[in-house]
Formats: C-alpha cells, structure tokens, sequence
C-alpha cells in the first residue's frame, strides 16, 4: 500500500472506519467468504431446493409415481401455454387435454390437443392421499395440477406414469442414498483414519494394507460385485439401505486416507502434547482435541464425496444391480430409458439425466466453496 | 533401476496372489451360488428343474466344497492358462471368453489415458498461460461442467445423438459388423480405432476435465518460482520457459495421480461398454455378476485389478523417467 492510500483512509469518517475494522468472528468471516463465491451459492440455493422437493413429495409431485394410467402411454411433455389461439395472453398458464387414439399403421397412440378446451393449472388442489412426517399428517393437497384431463410436464412412462412424478420421488432416493452413505463413511472414515495415525504400529500398518487392498480394486466393478451380495428377495427398503452400505464400504477409505494424512500433522501440534502431558487419554485427545480440528476438512471432503456416491447409486441402479420396485431412483430411470426406440420415439424418458448432472454439479460448486472457507492457504 | 522394475514385478506377484483370494471370496459371497440363479431362471422360463438334478449340477462344479478348496482348484489352473469354466455359458472356458476382450479392455482403458493426458496438459497449459483470459475462462468453465457430467451419462448422450439425429439403428460395437468373430487383423484394428473416439469421449471427458484443472493449478504455482524469472532474465524464448522450464516440473504430479485416475477410467469403462455394447470385460462381467458365474466375474474383476496394477507401475516408471529428483533404490 502506497502512501496516498493511507492517508486516503486516514481522512475517512470515523464511525466508517470503525465499522471496517471491527473484528468480525471466524463464522462471520468464513460466511463472507463464502458468500463471494457465486457458484457455491448457486449450488447450495438449488441443493436446498432439491432436497425440499424430495422432503416432501407428495406435495411437489402432481401423480402418484407408481401409479400408471393406460389411456396415456408414453405421452410426450405436455406445453405450458400462456397465449391462446386468439392470441389473447393468460398470466394463469393453461394446458390442452390430451385425447389419444391408436394409429393403426404403427400401433402406437398418437395423443392430439383438445385446442377448444383449455385447462388453466390450479395451485394447492386436492388430489391423491399421502403423509407427511412419516404419517403423521394425512393429506391430499398438491402444488399444481388441472381440474379435466392431465397435466404431464415432462410426460409419462411405458405404463402411463408421470416422469415429474417419478423424477421427484426418484430424486428421494438418489438423493438421501448420498446423504445416509456419506455420514456412515464420515463416522468410519474418521475413526479409523485418526486411530491409525494416532496409534501408528501395528494398527496403523494393518489400516493401511486394508486400505491399499480395498483400492487395488476399481471402484465401480467392486461395487458391481458387492452389490450382487444383496440378496434378491429383500425388499425395497431394506435393499436400499444395503446398497447405502455398500457405498460406504468402499469409499471411507479414500476419507481415512486423507484424514491420516492431517491427523499425522495434527500429533505433533503443541496443543496435543500438552494435552498429553496434562494426562488426557486417547479418547479424549481423539474426540477433543484433534477431530474438532479436523472437521472443516472433513465437511470438504465429504462434500465433495457426495456426488461420487450419488453417480455411484446411479450406476449400479441403471446396471439393474442397485434399487429395485416399487423403489425408483434416478438410475433407474434411466436404465427404463436405455432403449433404442425409447431414444427416437420418447426421447423425454432421458429427462432425469438433468437433475442428476444438477445435483453432481451443485454439491461439486459447494465442495469448492466450503474449500476456499475451510482451507486459507488455498486463496486462488 | 533395473533391480527395482524386477522388485516391483515380484511385489506384483505377491499382490495378484492376495487380489486372487479377494476377487474369489468377494464373488462368493453372495448368498447361493450358480445353480441358484440357475435354478430361478429355469422356473421363470416355467421348466423347474428337479432337486436331483440341481444336486447333480452342484457337485460336478465342485460347488458344495468347502471356499478354500474351491480356490485352490481355481487358482491351481492359472499356470495352464486355465481360468476355470463359464456355467452360465454353456461351459465355455473361461480364459476363451475372456482374453480377446482384456485386450479390448487394456487397449481401450490405457489409449483414453493416453489421450486424456495428451490433451489435458496441453490444455492446462495454454489456460495457465492465459491466465485470466478468455481463453483461460472458457476451458475452466467448460472443464467445471464436464467435470460433473457421468460417464454414463456421456454414453447415453452420444448414443441419443446417434440414433435421434443420424438414424442409428443398431448400438454402437468397437468394430464394423463385419469384423465380428474374426481374429485381430490390420483391418479389424483400423475399424476398432475409427470406432474408439466415441467410447473414449465418453469415459475420459470427466477426466479430462479434472487433470485440466489441476495441470492449469500446478503450472500457476510454478511459473511464479523464481528460476522462471531466471530463465526469462537470460533472455529465452517465452516458448522455451514454458515448455522445458515450467511444464516439465508441472507435469510431474499429473504421472504421480494416475493411480487415482485409471480406476475411474476402468469404472467408466464397464458402464460405457454396458451401453454402447462394446466387446470389452465390463458387459460380460455384469452378465457374470447377475448369474453368479463365480470363475468368470472372479477372473475378470482379477483383470481389472491386473490393469490397475500395470497402470501403476508403467505411471511410477514414467516418472522416474521424467523427475530425475526420484531414485530407487
């Protein structure tokens, strides 16, 4: 800083100038700083958006997901229209009611446009039964929908269902499987990374060739071959969580390798030896003092594992390894779509592509941002 | 260096022994065994096999033993070359089914390395050099998005393009359909490496993208060093400050971080492989994996682990090579 600049500010007020030196706390510090990183805010407003839409599914899904209608099969989006056929402009948008008839050359459904019968979308109307707050209230209100004919926004399925239905009460899973597997891998991952730097010896050596064992294997293939562990006549629920465990098996090791790696660092800090010194055990100087130490590094590298466990999900799902019915995830959406004629014909059944890539690139813009929070020295 | 190639292969030998055990006890874990699945396919089809015969079916593959001696029959066969037998494919040996496509495998998983570093350091290196610029803006913000978009879903987009908008009928191959079953020749191998962008784009673009980012990262830190500002003070080239200087010593973490890369690339490569229908291990281990053909998805996820260990140490001598810092010893 040159001189004209300090006397520059030597020469401002002075109630301003105490407000831009008054100490601001780290947490007010590390908000600020995040808050500068536009990206990582736009990935935490559309996360949250997300992940309320999934929180309460009933209420954001016009259609039950499971439930098809056989006179509409794979119906194509249908438009949101704002002006009609007289060119007069409606701020309620309307949708036209679809009447399908079977085209006898391809025996398939051609849906056409009731144009004289305008639908305007109604909020907040009473449609299927759902439960809030694992039943706690009972409901049927939704978001939106019509009062004659339908209104499939991003289409329907092979068997009459709504692919925005389907993509919501997908997203349920695809999105909370990241969630659930992250935390058991935080806990795992954690536990033993700092143990094994904290011990070090035999422990330490033995954590270690696991660890390299485990990653001598490509993950997905590995994930492939454990995943078939599940057995085929579980249920739904519970073949989800064993899928969730399955995730996290694998992936607390690349977590434990890296926490290791700091906690090393972190043994020989004063502050540990001084704790030792003063008698604390293991425990304590584990839970105490070096894991709250640990933790904005870990807040980065779990979030940053979230999408690898979301893809993963995916993947074994779409490869029919994964979730299975009534159950639905955005892989397996996918998979229903992985069809030739499905690609020229339905193309709208690829749809749930967009959200996953949204949500691998949101958590990857707020991993990013929590780094430049957490981490100082990394000033780009 | 010699004696630590040979140290490394001998080690290699050992971990193959020790991934072997892994793969078979993994692949057995699952509750049943061949003759289960086997079992429910021939109900679903509605011609259930008596109980007699699925005893009969259990004990010529020797599937009520005991793991370990189940093991040492496999593992037993590998000097011969013999990998044990595929149930689910009509008996056909294992070692058959599965060489021509670890080929496929090797051939396709070590060129997208290749190709993804042989465009990733040289795009790194131009968004370094242009740091701020537009150029620079434009490759990091293209690699943030690539970077989140899954190999799959790269996959099913080339494989919409193809069909939605130039009419595609059938799914993708390695090679043209008339090459189908003959043996590796010149022709077949010009036809497989016209077939091979796409495929590669697909599993390597997320890669691309991350090796990007971090050469870019590494080049900054070393242009601001100061031997860069020696070697301009002498008054070389730009070009040659870049290249011989800066790149050569920014390039080294990028050789040190194919361990973490190529599993990603062989991951990429299974679920690509599974959509566009390449000949390659990752279909035919998915077929294993559902039908519980133990020998089978035991060999191949053996392979997988083999490439990664190739891939590792070809990555280790490479950069011995290229950092003269490192010695062996």
């Amino acid at each position: 800083m040159d001189a004209t600049d300090t006397r520059q500010e030597a020469q401002a007020p002075a109630p301003e100038e105490e407000q831009a030196f008054r100490p601001l706390s780290v947490r007010r510090l590390m908000w600020r700083r995040f808050r500068r990183n536009r990206m990582a805010m736009i990935g935490a407003v559309l996360l949250s958006c997300m992940y309320l839409m999934i929180a309460v599914p009933g209420f954001f899904a016009p259609y039950e997901f499971d439930r098809g209608n056989p006179r509409y099969v794979f119906v194509a989006p249908q438009a949101l229209h704002f002006l009609d056929d007289e060119g007069g402009f409606h701020v309620r948008p309307f949708v036209y009611p679809l009447t399908g008839k079977r085209d006898p050359a391809t025996m398939r459904v051609v849906y056409t446009e009731d144009r004289e019968n305008p639908q305007a979308i109604r909020f907040f109307v009473r449609g299927y039964d759902y439960t809030l707050f694992f039943g706690l209230i009972e409901t049927n209100i939704q978001l939106f929908g019509v009062d004659e004919g339908t209104i499939f926004l991003a289409g329907t399925d092979g068997r009459g269902r709504d692919m925005l239905s389907r993509i919501i009460n997908g997203g349920r899973v695809s999105l909370t499987i990241g969630l659930l597997a992250i935390v058991i891998m935080v806990f795992v991952g954690t536990a033993i990374g700092t143990l094994s730097a904290y011990r070090g010896g035999w422990f330490d050596t033995i954590v270690q060739r696991v660890i390299e064992l485990i990653r001598s294997f490509p993950q997905l293939p590995l994930w492939m071959a454990m995943a078939a562990i599940i057995p085929p006549g579980w249920p739904s629920i519970w073949v989800f969580f064993g899928i969730t465990i399955v995730l996290a098996m694998i992936e607390w090791t690349s977590l434990a390798r890296e926490i290791r790696g700091k906690a090393l660092a972190l043994k020989t800090a004063d502050y540990v030896a001084a704790a030792e010194v003063a008698g604390a055990r293991a425990p304590r100087i584990i839970f105490v003092h070096m894991i709250p130490n640990l933790s904005s590094h870990i807040l980065v590298t779990a979030t940053l594992a979230v999408p690898t466990i979301i893809l993963a999900e995916s993947a074994l799902s779409f490869l029919g390894l994964g979730i299975k019915a009534p159950m639905t995830s955005w892989g397996v959406l996918l998979s229903e779509a992985n069809k030739i004629e499905i690609f020229r014909l339905s193309p709208w059944m690829l749809t749930p592509a967009i959200p996953l890539i949204l949500t691998v690139m949101s958590f990857n813009f707020l991993g990013d941002g929590l780094r430049d929070v957490a981490d100082p020295h990394s000033s780009r | 260096m010699l004696s630590f190639v040979i140290r490394r292969l001998l080690l290699m030998i050992l971990m193959m022994i020790v991934i072997s055990m892994v793969s078979f006890v993994i692949i057995q874990l699952p509750p049943g065994d061949w003759v289960t699945s086997y079992a429910a396919h021939l109900r679903a089809i509605s011609s259930p096999a008596s109980e007699a015969t699925l005893e009969a079916l259990r004990e010529r593959y020797g599937l009520g033993e005991p793991v370990w001696r189940q093991y040492l029959f496999w593992v037993s066969g590998f000097p011969r070359g013999d990998f044990g037998i595929a149930m689910s494919m009509q008996d056909t040996p294992v070692a058959d089914l599965v060489l021509p496509r670890f080929g496929m495998s090797l051939l396709l998983s070590l060129s997208t390395l290749v190709v993804v570093l042989g465009l990733a350091i040289p795009f790194g290196i131009i968004a370094a050099v242009n740091r701020n610029g537009p150029i620079d803006y434009l490759f990091s913000t293209v690699a943030f998005f690539a970077l989140s978009i899954p190999s799959f879903i790269v996959a099913l987009g080339i494989l919409f393009i193809s069909v939605f908008y130039f009419g595609a009928v059938s799914i993708g191959g390695l090679y043209d359909a008339q090459y189908m079953g003959e043996p590796m020749n010149w022709a077949k191998f010009k036809s497989t490496l016209e077939h091979m962008p796409g495929p590669m784009l697909a599993i390597g673009l997320g890669g691309l993208a991350g090796t990007m980012r971090i050469m870019r990262g590494n080049m900054l830190d070393v242009l601001s060093q100061q031997f860069i500002e020696t070697a301009r003070a002498k008054g070389l080239r730009e070009r040659v400050v870049v290249v011989k200087h800066a790149a050569r010593l920014a390039v080294n973490p990028i050789i040190s971080r194919v361990g973490i890369h190529l599993p990603e690339i062989i991951g990429g490569e299974v679920i690509v492989s599974v959509i566009l229908g390449l000949p390659t291990l990752g279909p035919l281990f998915l077929r294993a994996v559902l039908a519980q053909d133990m020998y089978l998805a035991g060999t191949i996820i053996m392979l997988f682990a083999l490439i990664l260990l190739i891939g590792n140490l070809l990555a280790d001598l490479v950069l011995a090579w290229s950092d003269p810092r490192i010695t062996y010893n």
